[in-house]
């Protein structure tokens, strides 16, 4: 019951020396094309993508730019193109890997430098854009917090947790076909967003004013059904089922008139 | 230079911040936040296990009430802690959890009848109330006598976070994203704002406010082996420590989390313990029992991972190639459970340690978690030396957390501070304007510009990260779980020489833009002042109280440190802090100082703690049974410190509002 892996035997082989390839470019020096450095270092127990490049950052090179905050795979910061696929590298295991790995920004968004991408401001255009909140009654005061909250039943409350996991770290952005050709489509990123407010009874909104939102090429009828966002997401979001859902329920919110053209009287 | 203005300025875009900056924006205060990460990547997002607030909705709960949620709070702070604050806080906890269902967190909820549960290693069955239904639920933490958790599976802070960051957005409040405050503006008495950094394009900017909030989390990156981000590194304590005016409290109160993962650290939820995992030894026996019989795995954080060390200095830990540990057994709570309300860690077990909890036993051992010092503040938030500077969040010491703070009291605290001192700031900034001179604010512009120029091409040679690498390193084998006058001499006195050395720090590196090696060099100035802020504190105090356990001193001392710790760095050139020491008054105390239900029964008591007693003891028999608020009041009148909005009672099922 208890041989967990830190109780594995002794090694007997010698450990791997790794080569790690990082596609480099810093926007502050545009003089310096962008290129492929690699590093070597030596594999040790355990070790994760994030600390093999702190190590390379602290001992081989200090100009190496990238991003980790929780390094337990819970904040999104550290998405990055491992070996040709987007993923979180604070959790991934160099064991997993060969000992070829190529390491690269992730598309679509603004380059910091070297494998450091500004998600957080393409995150909050998005939020913004598709407005991420519960629209609730406003009331002068806000809700009358000295009275019980308001029920719910605890199948929807996990039902919107499921969709609420999202850690905003732009893997399935990446891996989207649609994003790569069409810079303002919002992803799959905020269609889930809108589908769990739209599952979530203190949102107000309607599926007329989600239509306004992304009902367009930009939005929902924008998906080419690639689904490399489903392949890729981290936390295992139903992006696919998401996706197909809103799609249909946004075409249904189009047919109803929701665009203007042929509104019902409900 | 460039000078940004604003009514608020927040540092921190955490849980904490973000809440003083909705708070102040509602009052109509312009506010601007900066953080060093995205706002939804801080490290409010790892808080899993659950926020404490006394809404009694589950049977287990029954009964609760914001007097339980103190009587908890004070007793895990071994006395520590402001009764006061303890007071405002508990009141508002309830309120706080309701306004973020009303902001769409998606709480978990009651469902009514039997269910199965975990308790003490039993299978029990629960029946929960029909009225209950629907409500939001509460799970078992550490060193409460009530279920009062309230959670989201557990990924509470993740949703609790993403909620309020939407509320800000929702705000239209600036976040200034990647944005370093290096110092704070201030003339000797009142502070003006900060100078920050630009982490993208290195440029240093100026920010002059009204009022000036620290929220910039805790400083577990003093140390080697911790729970906390790679973020949280104390800059925000240190940049109010640097003022010379601004004092930092209880710095030596540091927080070990029992059920750190082996050996990386991560956190796993106490939330396991809570829902009725258990703690074993390398012989596969459950050991807590046998220290703490009543509470067992659910006392309180510092002595479960006191008791911990001691079973492994015993020699009973397992042994593994990285050294030895104990086991966290969860596999009794089944895989429904493990995959509903326990999937984080599911996930950091299966992608760090390559084992599933649902069969496999967890590597853990106690790991730095959480700082209870911080810069010290009225219960308004606001310095008691520095105006215009307030804190909030970890950063801050109002002090709710004593020497000891209890699971599921900070992710609430964060939340909480931030409706009460934002509402403070708020007032702030309706009495004050704007009062600086632009000379003020180029002096100190000119300043950190000219630290930076020094440590780029000031032609040092020390090696930045050596230094923190040693440092961490003094202070997990010196400055830990168990402290001893020897070693802590020794840290104290190489962290002096690591000071002086990190003066004449130089880079490898010129690289245009955020250049990494600087920022690590610029901090590791600031981290080392904080450390030494901890170990000489932890010196000085020759008791042991909460999680400051000294093994020379193992008894809490009421009578001469019933008392916090007051940190200020006078000079630029000093390498130790001037202490001072601020009584706490136990005359005034609701709950005077006593055993805490677990642990050592062993204190020295203070004179006025009998007196105290009588006097609580007369009031209780005057009130007799009717009217605990009526009780509360005559005990430790609190109320008028809070906002009038937040000052009403809280409905539950057994105290229904009219």
């Amino acid at each position: 019951m208890n041989d967990a892996a830190a109780d594995m035997p002794a090694e007997t082989q010698p450990p791997r020396r790794l080569r790690i390839s990082v596609l480099r470019y810093n926007p502050a020096e545009p003089e310096r094309a962008p290129r492929l450095q690699t590093y070597e270092l030596e594999e040790a127990d355990g070790m994760t993508l994030f600390i093999a490049l702190n190590e390379i950052r602290e001992i081989q090179d200090p100009s190496l730019q990238f991003d980790f905050v929780c390094r337990a795979g819970i904040c999104g910061s550290c998405a990055m193109v491992i070996n040709g696929r987007p993923g979180l590298a604070c959790r991934t295991l160099t064991t997993q890997l060969p000992t070829k790995i190529a390491l690269a920004p992730l598309p679509v968004f603004e380059l910091i430098g070297d494998l450091s991408v500004n998600t957080g401001k393409w995150m909050r255009a998005m939020s913004e854009r598709v407005e991420t909140w519960v629209h609730a009654q406003e009331t002068a005061q806000g809700a009358d917090l000295d009275r019980a909250e308001a029920r719910m039943e605890p199948e929807q409350a996990e039902a919107i947790y499921e969709l609420d996991r999202c850690i905003e770290c732009g893997c399935c952005v990446a891996a989207c076909g649609t994003a790569r050709m069409r810079e303002d489509f919002v992803g799959a990123v905020a269609i889930n967003k809108l589908a769990r407010f739209r599952l979530d009874p203190r949102d107000l909104r309607d599926d007329g004013d989600f239509y306004e939102l992304i009902g367009d090429d930009d939005g929902v009828f924008g998906c080419m059904t690639l689904l490399g966002c489903d392949d890729v997401c981290p936390k295992d979001l139903p992006l696919m089922t998401q996706l197909a859902y809103m799609r249909r329920k946004m075409a249904a919110a189009g047919w109803r008139g929701a665009d203007g053209a042929a509104a019902t009287p409900d | 230079m460039r000078i940004v203005h604003t009514d608020v300025l927040v540092i921190g875009g955490g849980l904490a911040g973000l809440r003083v900056g909705i708070a102040a924006r509602r009052r109509g205060h312009e506010v601007t936040i900066l953080s060093l990460v995205p706002p939804k990547r801080s490290h409010s997002a790892a808080a899993q296990g659950g926020m404490q607030a006394s809404l009694a909705n589950v049977i287990q709960g029954h009964g609760d009430n914001e007097d339980v949620h103190f009587g908890d709070t004070v007793r895990g702070s071994d006395w520590g802690a402001d009764q006061d604050v303890v007071r405002m806080f508990t009141h508002t906890a309830p309120k706080a959890v309701r306004e973020l269902a009303a902001w769409g967190v998606p709480w978990s909820r009651v469902r009514r009848g039997d269910r199965e549960a975990v308790i003490n290693g039993e299978h029990v069955t629960l029946t929960e109330r029909d009225e209950a239904h629907g409500l939001i639920a509460q799970r078992n933490f550490g060193g409460t006598k009530k279920w009062r958790t309230c959670y989201v599976s557990d990924g509470t802070g993740h949703a609790m976070l993403y909620a309020v960051s939407d509320q800000v957005i929702a705000s239209r409040i600036p976040v200034h994203e990647r944005t370093e405050a290096l110092s704070l503006i201030h003339d000797g008495g009142r502070c003006h704002g900060a100078i920050a950094r630009d982490l993208i394009t290195g440029e240093l900017v100026a920010y002059v406010a009204k009022a000036t909030v620290v929220a910039s989390g805790g400083a577990g990156r003093l140390y080697r082996v911790t729970t906390n981000a790679v973020i949280n590194e104390g800059i925000g304590h240190a940049i109010a420590l640097e003022t010379g005016v601004a004092a930092l409290g209880n710095m030596e109160a540091v927080q070990f989390h029992p059920t750190g993962i082996f050996p990386a650290g991560i956190l796993v939820t106490e939330g396991c313990r809570g829902d009725g995992g258990l703690l074993r030894d390398g012989d596969g026996h459950r050991f807590m029992p046998d220290y703490e019989p009543e509470k067992k795995e659910l006392a309180s954080r510092d002595v479960v991972s006191r008791r911990m060390e001691e079973h492994i200095l015993a020699g009973k830990g397992a042994r593994s190639r990285f050294g030895e540990h104990l086991w966290l057994d969860i596999t009794l709570l089944g895989q429904h459970h493990i995959e509903h309300n326990l999937r984080e860690v599911k996930e950091i077990c299966q992608y760090f340690l390559g084992i599933d909890p649902v069969k496999d036993w967890i590597p853990v051992r106690p790991a730095q978690h959480y700082s209870m010092g911080g810069i010290r503040t009225w219960p308004s938030g606001e310095s008691r030396s520095l105006s215009g500077l307030f804190a909030a969040g970890e950063a801050a010491c109002w002090d709710l957390h004593g020497f000891n703070r209890l699971g599921g009291n900070s992710v609430a605290e964060t939340v909480v501070a931030g409706m009460i001192v934002g509402e403070s700031v708020a007032d702030y900034c309706d009495r004050h304007e704007l009062d600086v001179s632009t000379g003020l604010v180029r002096d100190f512009w000119q300043r950190e510009q000219a630290r930076l120029r020094q440590l780029i091409d000031g032609g040092g040679s020390e090696d930045a990260q050596a230094l923190k690498l040693r440092m961490q390193a003094i202070m997990t084998e010196k400055v830990g779980i168990f402290r001893d006058a020897a070693p802590l001499a020794a840290a104290v006195e190489e962290l002096q020489g690591l000071i002086r050395r990190s003066r004449n720090i130089g880079l490898r590196s010129s690289a245009p833009g955020a250049n990494p090696e600087l920022v690590v060099a610029y901090r590791v100035q600031r981290m080392l002042k904080l450390a030494q802020c901890v170990a000489y504190g932890a010196l000085m105090r020759t008791e042991s109280r909460g999680a400051h356990f000294r093994a020379d001193y193992p008894r809490r001392d009421d009578a001469q440190w019933l008392k916090r710790t007051l940190a200020s760095w006078r000079n630029d050139d000093d390498t130790l802090p001037t202490l001072s020491y601020e009584d706490l008054d136990v005359l005034r105390m609701e709950l005077p100082p006593g055993w805490r239900g677990y642990g050592a029964r062993n204190q020295i008591e203070h004179p006025d703690t009998a007196v105290r007693q009588r006097q609580v003891d007369a009031l209780r028999a005057a009130c007799g049974e009717g009217g605990r608020a009526a009780l509360q009041d005559a005990l430790l009148p609190f109320r008028q410190q809070l906002p009038p909005r937040y000052r009403g009672p809280n409905e539950r099922i057994d105290e229904p509002l009219p």
